[in-house]
């Protein structure tokens, strides 16, 4: 045991600390409970009264068909979002190491659309892909495509799925190439001198050695796809066409603030809350431990 | 196993040239040590070899082959890195294999050949070991194993020891000159250690500014270096260095003192001479004052200056010597040790 240095007590360490628990009091913690107490209560339709009622909201949403096939549908948008944003980041990253003239400039240009905001991303892509006006539904006419997000529902989410990764690139670009620079050089010229191709240096090698930064990823992405982008799809979809695109988060606000189901939406968001944490509780006990390899 | 043969190298960073017209022939089976201080281009001359630094302009052959425009797979060779750049996710047997399996060589083959350089190396209980649980020392022998189980025509080796301790830095260069002798590979080796450089090399390339000052061996250098740098680089303590005026087979210090020596020169000169050839010799013309004795047990160093002037002097004399900082010391160094030098280009002008 260490013998801890005595100090004279005082305020002061609390008077340093306390706006930090302030702001996450609350912030955090008073929405959260209010939330949690929410989740236990039913208001009759005209706003009127409200009546205690345990765990019947939670009840009610596991015995719902759409809930449980919007659970689902957000583990496959959540799933596509983080396979296709860090699939291209990393192919970006690995050129982007290999790179020697306009490093930088290449750099920069891709860390641009992490600045650009959920909703004006959406939007984008939303005029690229209006089935009158956008220019991507006139090229994909050629190919026979008939493009409708609006109409239908698989044509949207892969809008939407496209929209969310396109914006998580940038981020996981930069980690993926910070990665990559700190293997040390001479270990991929022992490769080359070994015989190995760029290829086979990329999957034998790099792959291997930047686990832990995938790892780390896969939790950042599925947080973010889970989270981070009602934005996107308030803005391109709005959940439609017949809730093709409602994924949890915005089922929550969906239910909450236009179907106006106080409670049940309060639950949804308790449910996303102990998903939040078990996440964190996963990232925390095996991610920040080296990935061992 | 083959002979290398550098042409005309040169090397160029944008303008910067920092490999100026390198030429050497290596026999096969050569041990080579590229020697030189950090930033004279030793490194960059052995990546150049690799195929891991393109050249510039000249040629590069192993064997009959040139090799400037083959990739670092195609020219079978193998090198040992600084930092030994083991793969760290894979095992000491993966780690050794890993270039036989990519040449696609059969299973029985890869494990008798790992096993045997396994043997060789004394590293045959750690196979299953991951690098970063291995020492220093055995990631050296693991980073040699990596080399040799490929069995090929060069090996390349960058600073090798640098990382290790002194006492396991001296036991291992023992075992790369034994491993190399044995298994006959020819062998390019860089350090900036002149004791390593003396101790490995069958001849040594000394290195100065992207210059080769000289390749000969160990001791065609340390007799009759060619330059002042070579003198000065080679030999620990380093050579002392004069200003003096060469006439008629004798050469005039800077304090008036004479000394027979330095026949073909004549006029300004740089007059070398090594601390351990100063024999202590009250008649001696070289006199100096002394400032400090280091006791070496063996031998002493001592380190004065030359009487009426400000010129620094080391001597190196056998056995225990003391002496007061302030008393004077008389030396004399026989002609056939003084080495002359050109005083503007450095150059060795034969006695």
């Amino acid at each position: 045991m260490l013998k801890r240095v005595h100090f004279p007590t005082s305020a002061l360490p609390y008077l340093l600390v306390a706006p930090q628990i302030i702001i996450t009091l609350i912030f955090f913690i008073w929405p959260a409970s209010q939330a949690v107490y929410q989740s236990f209560l039913i208001e009759d339709a005209f706003g009127l009264s409200t009546e205690f009622v345990w765990f019947e909201n939670f009840q009610i949403l596991f015995e719902d068909s759409q809930y449980l096939e919007t659970f689902w549908r957000t583990i496959v948008f959540s799933a596509a979002v983080a396979v296709l944003s860090m699939g291209s980041a990393l192919i970006l990253a690995a050129f982007a190491d290999r790179v020697v003239r306009g490093a930088t400039t290449y750099r920069t240009l891709l860390i641009w659309p992490y600045a650009v905001a959920p909703v004006l991303a959406g939007a984008l892509w939303v005029f690229m892909f209006n089935p009158t006006l956008g220019i991507f539904p006139y090229i994909l006419e050629f190919i026979g495509i008939d493009w409708n997000h609006y109409l239908n529902g698989g044509q949207a989410m892969t809008l939407v799925i496209f929209a969310a990764a396109w914006k998580q690139i940038a981020y996981n670009f930069l980690f993926y190439l910070a990665a990559m620079q700190s293997i040390p050089r001479s270990l991929i010229e022992a490769a080359a001198i070994d015989g190995a191709g760029p290829v086979r240096r990329f999957w034998d090698h790099i792959f291997p050695l930047i686990s832990p930064t995938t790892f780390f990823l896969l939790v950042i992405n599925a947080v973010y796809a889970f989270f981070d982008t009602f934005g996107i799809i308030h803005a391109v979809t709005q959940g439609g066409p017949a809730n093709s695109t409602t994924i949890l988060v915005y089922k929550v606000f969906n239910d909450g603030f236009v179907g106006l189901d106080l409670g049940g939406s309060a639950a949804q968001s308790v449910i996303l809350m102990i998903l939040v944490i078990a996440m964190t509780v996963v990232q925390f006990r095996y991610v920040e431990r080296k990935v061992e390899y | 196993m083959a002979s290398i043969s550098l042409k005309d190298l040169v090397k160029t960073y944008g303008d910067v040239e920092v490999l100026h017209h390198v030429e050497g022939e290596i026999q096969d089976g050569e041990l080579i040590v590229i020697v030189g201080p950090s930033g004279c281009g030793k490194s960059t001359l052995l990546r150049m070899v690799a195929g891991l630094e393109t050249v510039t302009s000249g040629e590069i052959s192993i064997g009959d082959k040139v090799v400037n425009k083959l990739e670092p797979a195609d020219r079978d060779i193998a090198m040992v890195f600084q930092n030994y750049a083991l793969y760290p996710h894979m095992s000491v047997r993966e780690n050794m294999a890993y270039g036989l399996k990519i040449r696609k060589i059969s299973k029985d083959e890869i494990d008798r050949r790992v096993k045997e350089a396994a043997e060789i190396l004394e590293i045959g209980a750690y196979l299953d070991r991951k690098p970063r649980q291995l020492s220093g020392g055995q990631r050296q022998r693991v980073a040699m194993g990596r080399a040799i189980v490929r069995n090929p025509q060069v090996f390349l080796f960058d600073e090798p020891l640098s990382n290790l301790d002194a006492k396991l830095r001296v036991q291992m260069r023992l075992e790369i000159r034994k491993l190399q002798q044995r298994l006959g590979v020819t062998s390019i080796y860089v350090t900036h250690d002149q004791v390593e450089a003396m101790t490995l090399g069958d001849r040594l390339m000394v290195l100065n500014g992207g210059y080769v000052e000289q390749f000969g061996t160990p001791i065609e250098l340390y007799d009759r270096p060619a330059t002042v740098f070579v003198a000065g680089f080679i030999g620990s303590p380093s050579m002392n260095f004069l200003p003096a005026t060469a006439q008629d087979g004798t050469v005039a210090l800077g304090n008036g003192a004479v000394l027979a020596g330095g026949a073909q020169a004549s006029g300004q000169i740089t007059l070398g001479v090594r601390p351990e050839h100063l024999v202590q010799d009250d008649a001696g013309a070289i006199r100096i004052i002394v400032q400090m004795v280091e006791q070496l047990g063996a031998n002493t160093l001592v380190h004065g200056v030359l009487e009426d002037s400000e010129t620094e002097f080391v001597a190196s004399v056998p056995g225990h010597v003391t002496a007061e900082a302030g008393t004077l010391m008389s030396f004399s160094a026989a002609a056939e040790d003084l080495h002359v030098f050109d005083v503007t280009s450095g150059k060795r002008i034969e006695a």
